[in-house]
């Protein structure tokens, strides 16, 4: 016998705890340099504020120690940190624009923030294995789409610069997209771990790509009829291309066939051509992209010509937190907190951040690589590439790579539901990653055999 | 399903590469560009909230930047505003428009790569990077006594130091006051703007460097006197037609006397004394004898046709190319198309002062950084050698029995010898002339030249215009620099 000792995997949480400090001060840091800043004072509260973060974010980590000790052990302070200097930005807004503290967007960023945190908790206690989802794979679908037409309703369906994707209930107002992104996530793993066979053996070559057959071709139909429709009514381009562009890159790993992905594109393209040709408003989104200063398109808006602007300001080491004018750029806490970061933090620290949130879908994607089941693979790399995706739209939308549309940036813009949203994103990632990095059990426990088909959900 | 995600981790690694690329476009490559553009509030915000550096005249400053409470965090104000204008230019949402707040932007603005280490400190201290101060040479005094001689007269004063170049006054009326068009209320400035812009007056103009130039006039003649000094033909005692007016060729119309009588009762004059009584037929001559290349010649040579920067851009004077004999006559006494700046005609008076050496003017004499480092010193330097130090002496010999005994004595200072030529240009039939004076003064000595024109004053055909009308405000300009 060969004296072979099994060394106990690194879970990683202590990893995770060094990084997590790490991220809190970054966070205080900024903040203190904010105060410096702009009064040449502490920041009010800076114990408190600090210590509340800290906390929290504590909180979390214990509860990933209790019931997820072998997750992703980076994914935490990233977010943490794009989160907590999200909160800054926003704060730092509110004080250009002479709101006070108490009415101010941050401290309802940081209650949206704290409240996101418990429910990615108490999804982490609740969602013991990320395969029970596979159960409510219909329901998410048909929630998923419902969520995403929401918007077009009468007298809930509220129009917001320009885009119609918000719902209004009394007071409080919603942006549903966020959520169907993860319901459809979950919903597209779920159904095409089910047909992946039918979607990916059956159909015919033709110019060295294999084509499916046509009665496979409906369900991609009907995510790119969704996704036009979100195009055309809600007129906005950033949920559309981004609910389509998971649908398909979903379908490509799921099928491991290209052809998915040339039929997806070519469908895309003609569609958006298509709107583009028919629909006024369309054709401004493009004349604001390509000219963005024309005169013709500065009497339209000129937002991105301010965000633009502001980026410039920055520069290439930015103005310093506190010291540039993000304020003179509207929405500049929500959908423009990138240029923001851009014109305080500059080129270097815009790269910094977007280096962030790359890592974060690196790790997320690494996390598929690693998950022993379909599902769990098809669901991780979904929700990463959404992320990343998002990502995409929202930066590429103001710096001008793609047409401006009304995304905001994952834990980073003033929003509630997209803080919910993303957080509950990351509380899902974190559980299959727990799965995907968990040891296999000794060989003598389980039979070598298609341990992984017979590897026993237990459910509570 | 590994290998597509493996895929989809390349594509996520365009995409990121993507949005790197663009914003580097944004913030690097085409941030200069952008910044650049006249709508970019950011821009304006930003050159107004830094503390831009003062102009002094000798300590005191006479633009400077003092705090506000608005947004754009400091206020150009000008104490002493007219009299000063057009020395300093303004600064407004038009940016630095004229003067030394135009020509010297980057200093003030502590844009200039001359303030380049202090940039970079501020960098790291996170301090508020602040312009450099300008000290000007201009002395007040006679900046003053220019301005209060020409009054409410449109004209231009301007003094230089003639052993330096150094610009002592600059004069140009009307004026206007810069604090006018510097205010922070758009409105206001814009109406103001355009008020001036439209004033037919046209009191933005630096009639002392620019505008549309003046004719000479019979100040000119100091140069034709130079030139036929130098050309070794004529001595201050040659003999020269003095009659009420000189045949000319090529033409039936002679150049007759400004009084149209005998410059003497003989019917001769000597050069010398054709300079003090300012004999038209008499320069005429001389004009004809030693033709336009000669004339041109001893012209660019006190700077005539030299583009300037003292650092505010000036315009060149000239004498013109083409001259047939009739023209060259009347070139020779300044008129015909000579075209001349106040600040010309001063160097042309210094050149003579200073052993006929025409020193550079300038109007910095020093840059201050901020932390009160002197960035920079004004060097003299000469621009050219007008004339011998021998003809200079002729000349001043000349100029000075002019204000002893000839048409420039409202020059006179008691216990100062004063050398000066007066002018009287006629600029076309029926309006009044130009009244010139030039000087310079102790002539033994000289610690300053001066140039004054004052526009439309002199009844057209009397010498005595000029100096009636000048002389007395070139007379306090020395008085106030030689402290009587």
């Amino acid at each position: 016998m060969s004296i072979i000792s099994s060394v106990a995997p690194r879970s990683g949480r202590t990893t995770e705890l060094i990084l997590l400090l790490g991220a809190v001060g970054i966070v205080g840091l900024a903040y203190v340099n904010l105060g410096l800043a702009t009064s040449g004072t502490l920041p009010p509260g800076l114990v408190a504020v600090g210590v509340g973060y800290l906390a929290v974010s504590l909180a979390f980590h214990v509860v990933l120690r209790w019931k997820a000790k072998y997750a992703d052990p980076l994914i935490l302070p990233i977010v943490t940190l794009l989160n907590g200097l999200g909160l800054v930005m926003i704060h730092r807004v509110d004080i250009a624009r002479g709101r006070e503290i108490a009415d101010g967007v941050a401290l309802r960023q940081l209650m949206w923030s704290a409240l996101a945190v418990a429910i990615a908790t108490a999804v982490l206690f609740a969602l013991r294995d990320h395969r029970l989802l596979r159960r409510y794979t219909w329901i998410a679908g048909v929630a998923g789409f419902a969520l995403l037409l929401l918007p077009l309703m009468p007298i809930i369906g509220n129009s917001e610069y320009g885009s119609r994707i918000w719902i209004r209930l009394g007071p409080l107002s919603f942006q549903p997209g966020e959520v169907a992104k993860l319901l459809l996530a979950a919903f597209f793993a779920g159904y095409l771990v089910q047909t992946r066979d039918a979607l990916s053996l059956a159909g015919r070559r033709i110019l060295g790509l294999t084509l499916p057959r046509a009665r496979d071709l409906g369900p991609i139909l009907i995510a790119w009829l969704a996704s036009l429709s979100v195009l055309v009514f809600e007129r906005d381009l950033g949920s559309s291309l981004l609910f389509f562009g998971l649908f398909v890159a979903m379908l490509y790993v799921a099928t491991e066939r290209v052809s998915w992905i040339a039929i997806g594109m070519g469908l895309f393209v003609a569609g958006a051509y298509l709107a583009y040709l028919t629909f006024g408003h369309v054709q401004t989104r493009v004349l604001l992209w390509l000219h963005t200063f024309s005169p013709e398109a500065l009497q339209t808006s000129d937002q991105l010509a301010k965000g633009l602007m502001g980026m410039a300001a920055g520069g290439m080491i930015g103005t310093g937190i506190g010291r540039g004018r993000p304020d003179l750029t509207y929405l500049a806490e929500s959908d423009f907190i990138v240029p923001s970061f851009g014109e305080e933090l500059g080129m270097i620290g815009l790269f910094a951040i977007l280096a962030l949130y790359a890592l974060l879908v690196e790790r997320g994607l690494r996390t598929s690589l690693g998950t022993r089941d379909g599902f769990g693979k098809l669901l991780a790399a979904g929700l990463s590439f959404s992320m990343a995706l998002q990502c995409f739209v929202v930066v590429g939308g103001v710096t001008r790579v793609i047409p401006l549309t009304g995304l905001t940036m994952p834990f980073m813009s003033a929003g509630g539901s997209s803080l919910l949203a993303n957080w509950t994103l990351v509380a899902i990632l974190l559980r299959i990653s727990d799965h995907a990095r968990r040891p296999v059990p000794d060989a003598q426990e389980t039979s070598a055999v298609g341990a992984a088909h017979t590897q026993v959900v237990r459910l509570p | 399903m590994n290998a597509p995600v493996r895929r989809l981790s390349l594509l996520v690694g365009a995409l990121f590469a993507a949005l790197l690329v663009s914003t580097t476009l944004i913030q690097y490559v085409f941030a200069a560009d952008l910044n650049a553009r006249p709508d970019n509030r950011r821009t304006l915000l930003a050159t107004y909230a830094r503390e831009r550096g003062e102009i002094l005249v000798g300590q005191t400053p006479v633009a400077k930047s003092v705090p506000t409470d608005d947004e754009f965090k400091y206020l150009r104000v000008y104490d002493k505003g007219p009299l000063y204008a057009h020395v300093t230019g303004f600064y407004s949402f038009y940016g630095a428009v004229g003067g030394l707040e135009q020509a010297e932007d980057a200093l003030l603005s502590g844009a200039s790569d001359k303030l380049f280490y202090r940039r970079v400190s501020d960098l790291f201290t996170g301090r508020r990077p602040q312009g450099a101060t300008i000290e000007t040479t201009l002395d007040a005094a006679v900046q003053k006594a220019a301005s209060d001689g020409l009054g409410d007269r449109p004209g231009a004063a301007v003094a230089i130091d003639p052993t330096t170049g150094a610009i002592l006054a600059m004069v140009s009326h009307p004026t206007f006051d810069p604090n006018l068009v510097a205010g922070h209320n758009l409105a206001t400035v814009d109406k103001n703007y355009q008020a001036l812009t439209k004033d037919p007056s046209r009191p933005l103009v630096n009639r002392a460097i620019g505008g549309d130039l003046y004719p000479p006039g019979s100040a000119f003649k100091v140069v034709t006197a130079a030139a036929a000094l130098s050309s070794g033909s004529f001595t201050p005692e040659s003999e020269l037609p003095g009659g009420a007016e000189l045949d000319l060729p090529l033409t039936d119309t002679p150049l007759p006397n400004h009084d149209n009588q005998p410059c003497s009762p003989s019917g001769t004059v000597t050069l010398k004394q054709a300079l003090v009584v300012s004999c038209n037929p008499a320069f005429g001559e001389v004009g004809l004898k030693i033709g336009a290349d000669a004339l041109r010649e001893q012209a660019a040579k006190f700077g005539f046709g030299d583009t300037l920067n003292i650092p505010m851009r000036v315009t060149p004077s000239s004498v013109p190319a083409e001259l047939n004999a009739p023209q060259l006559a009347q070139s020779a006494i300044g008129q015909y198309d000579v075209r001349v700046t106040p600040l010309q005609m001063a160097m042309v008076a210094a050149g003579v002062a200073n052993k006929g050496v025409v020193m550079k003017p300038y109007l910095v004499q020093s840059v201050i950084g901020s932390d009160l480092s002197v960035i920079e010193t004004a060097e003299p330097t000469e621009l050219s050698q007008a004339v011998t130090p021998e003809v200079a002496a002729q000349l001043t010999d000349m100029m000075v029995a002019t204000v002893e005994k000839g048409t420039g004595t409202r020059a006179q200072i008691d216990g100062v010898k004063v050398a000066g030529k007066t002018g009287t240009a006629e600029h076309g039939a029926g309006r009044k002339a130009h009244a010139w004076f030039i000087a310079f003064a102790p002539a033994e000595n000289p610690s300053i030249a001066v140039a004054v024109i004052v526009e439309d004053a002199a009844a057209a055909g009397s010498e005595t215009g000029g100096g009636a009308v000048a002389a007395p405000i070139a007379r306090s300009m020395i008085e106030a620099r030689l402290n009587r």
